[in-house]
């Protein structure tokens, strides 16, 4: 009888149980602490003139107003090369790996493992470790692989400066940045089309499916929505995050601001001329593009309609 | 004929395979090339590296490079077994706290009502998508503030709450039935037994994924060594390796730097066939609903 009791209480106490806080309070007050606040100050220093030592002096949407009308780098080179890359990398990446996850399912289960462990690999690399992989791939001179090839092929007569040459320098990061995509956004795909329920496959020919690509639209796609937003999440961050390629392998800024991305942008004003509340701003405009594709991403991806 | 359809997954080789793998085979072969250059650039000799033209295979494997790397670390001030103690330590730290409070929050806001939760869950779902190089400079005074710049803490702190992370692992909790709570609730069990000897034992695979998430973005961050960090001997491995290509930026640089790549890589590696069974589970089961 006590017993009851106590269980009854327990299951009453669930509906509004305090320990509940106790449980998220650690995560939360991190999140609060590292993701929540520096947002919000990012959003509020970007209306003031802040230079790290005195004190942030308020000038309203000035920063804004600089941004869009005045700054010619950001007009001109980085929103552009942002565009580019994120569509390129974040878009294009996430097709190919959908493709590239397609085929590999049609593959018996040893040679996908395998493939799928080597198109994955380069997404760990992300980073500085692979840097000089790169510089030694692409080096301006002829001891450059990529040039001792295309010499010895007959392509080129003279070797071309990679790094420094303009109209190179966003191709490359490009390919660079899609290289490294494939990674756990891809495995989940994998996932998700390994997971279909195989009797719809049959009831889908039935019905007068034709071919492959309709299997592929009106059976597989609908059954892995979840998988196909986590890999959408995972590209979008990615495709923003890394944009660090290019101050790795060039410096910052890149050459003519070539392959300038918003987040070199960031760093450039932020850490090299202490313009911190320009800086911001630019913070707060790469944060909006990103809630712009994040919101794409959901109304695509998510059944609206529960049944 | 009749289309036959389901031909996902099949169980052995098939002619009709042949085509998929000559598509696939020059992509995989690009994607595989740097990979086996840089394994093969940090067993070259010092000829080889300097070859004219330059070779893309290693004749003469050594291991020069491997102890160039530790030699150069000692002339250099701090020793390289520091940058390494430093990498371990802060990765360990921050996986180990992250998977902790990650799993908690999962545990509460899937199983446990409490007001707000619903709250918390969607302002978390709005950061699913959070770049954390956007708020590098915010970060960086609210670092200052609380007062642990040019401490460990700010290698670790910083990456601990990872939103996507969170989202997986709930989705995993959701899916433990209620009644099997509800019943060790029955037996006098605490939140905090549950939680122990219930939740988790039921959601590894979800933690092997999370654990694998927050490794990478740990175990390759630079930016805190680049901007949080002051004192040399609280950088990590990365900064390392990285300014070991900045300053050697010559050809006897390079063989020193591949290899320091190919140590940089291993780890994620080997962790990640560990735990790959794992990742595809959870995969196959959550996703972002």
């Amino acid at each position: 009888m006590s017993a009851y009791k106590k269980v009854n209480n327990k299951i009453a106490k669930r509906e509004n149980n305090k320990s509940g806080y106790i449980f998220v309070a650690p995560f939360a007050i991190m999140f609060l602490v590292f993701i929540l606040i520096p947002v919000l100050l990012a959003a509020v220093l970007s209306f003031t003139n802040y230079n790290a030592i005195e004190w942030p002096s308020w000038t309203g949407f000035l920063n804004y107003v600089t941004l869009i009308t005045n700054d010619e780098i950001f007009m001109q080179h980085v929103l552009p090369n942002t565009v580019v890359y994120a569509v390129a990398v974040g878009i294009g990446g996430y097709i190919l790996s959908f493709i590239l996850a397609w085929a590999l399912c049609n593959l018996s289960h040893l040679p996908r493992t395998i493939f799928a462990l080597i198109l994955y690999s380069p997404s760990m690399t992300v980073g500085v470790s692979m840097t000089v992989l790169w510089k030694v791939i692409f080096s301006g001179d002829q001891t450059g692989l990529l040039n001792s090839w295309l010499i010895s092929l007959g392509v080129i007569t003279d070797p071309i400066i990679w790094l420094t040459d303009a109209r190179y320098l966003l191709p490359i990061v490009v390919i660079i940045g899609l290289w490294s995509s494939m990674g756990i956004g891809f495995l989940s795909m994998i996932a998700g089309i390994l997971n279909a329920d195989e009797s719809l496959y049959e009831a889908a020919a039935i019905d007068g499916v034709k071919n492959r690509f309709q299997e592929m639209i009106y059976i597989t796609i609908p059954q892995m929505k979840p998988q196909m937003l986590f890999a959408a999440v995972m590209a979008i961050v990615g495709a923003f995050q890394n944009g660090m390629i290019s101050s790795l392998l060039t410096g910052n800024p890149s050459p003519g601001y070539a392959a300038q991305l918003l987040v070199n942008h960031i760093e450039d004003y932020g850490f090299l001329r202490y313009e911190m509340g320009y800086a911001a701003a630019v913070s707060v405009a790469l944060l909006l593009i990103v809630q712009l594709f994040s919101k794409a991403a959901n109304s695509l991806l998510t059944d609206k309609d529960e049944f | 004929m009749a289309y036959k359809g389901k031909r996902i997954n099949p169980q052995k080789f098939e002619r009709g395979q042949i085509k998929i793998m000559i598509i696939l085979l020059p992509l995989i072969i690009f994607m595989a090339l740097p990979l086996i250059f840089i394994a093969n650039h940090a067993f070259k000799p010092m000829e080889e590296l300097f070859a004219f033209p330059p070779t893309f295979f290693v004749r003469n494997a050594t291991l020069e490079n491997f102890t160039k790397l530790i030699k150069f670390s000692r002339t250099s001030g701090t020793p390289m077994s520091r940058y390494v103690f430093n990498s371990l330590l802060v990765t360990v730290l921050t996986v180990g706290l992250s998977l902790l409070f990650t799993t908690m929050t999962a545990f509460a806001l899937s199983k446990i009502k409490f007001k707000g939760r619903n709250l918390l869950m969607q302002i978390n779902q709005i950061a699913l998508m959070f770049v954390s190089t956007a708020v590098l400079i915010p970060r960086f005074l609210v670092i200052c503030k609380i007062g642990i710049i040019d401490t460990m803490w700010a290698h670790v702190l910083p990456l601990v709450a990872m939103p996507v992370a969170l989202f997986l692992v709930k989705q995993f909790v959701d899916q433990v039935p209620d009644s099997l709570i509800e019943a060790a609730y029955m037996d006098g069990a605490t939140d905090f037994q549950v939680y122990r000897k219930v939740i988790i034992p039921m959601i590894k695979p979800a933690i092997a994924t999370a654990a694998i998430l927050v490794f990478q973005q740990v175990w390759t961050n630079m930016e805190t060594s680049n901007y949080y960090i002051n004192d040399d001997s609280r950088k990590t491995l990365t900064f390392y390796m990285n300014s070991l290509v900045n300053v050697n930026n010559t050809v006897a640089g390079q063989g020193m730097a591949a290899a320091a790549s190919l140590i940089m890589f291993l780890p994620n590696l080997i962790l990640f066939i560990i735990l790959q069974r794992s990742v595809m589970n959870t995969m196959a089961n959550s996703g972002i609903k």
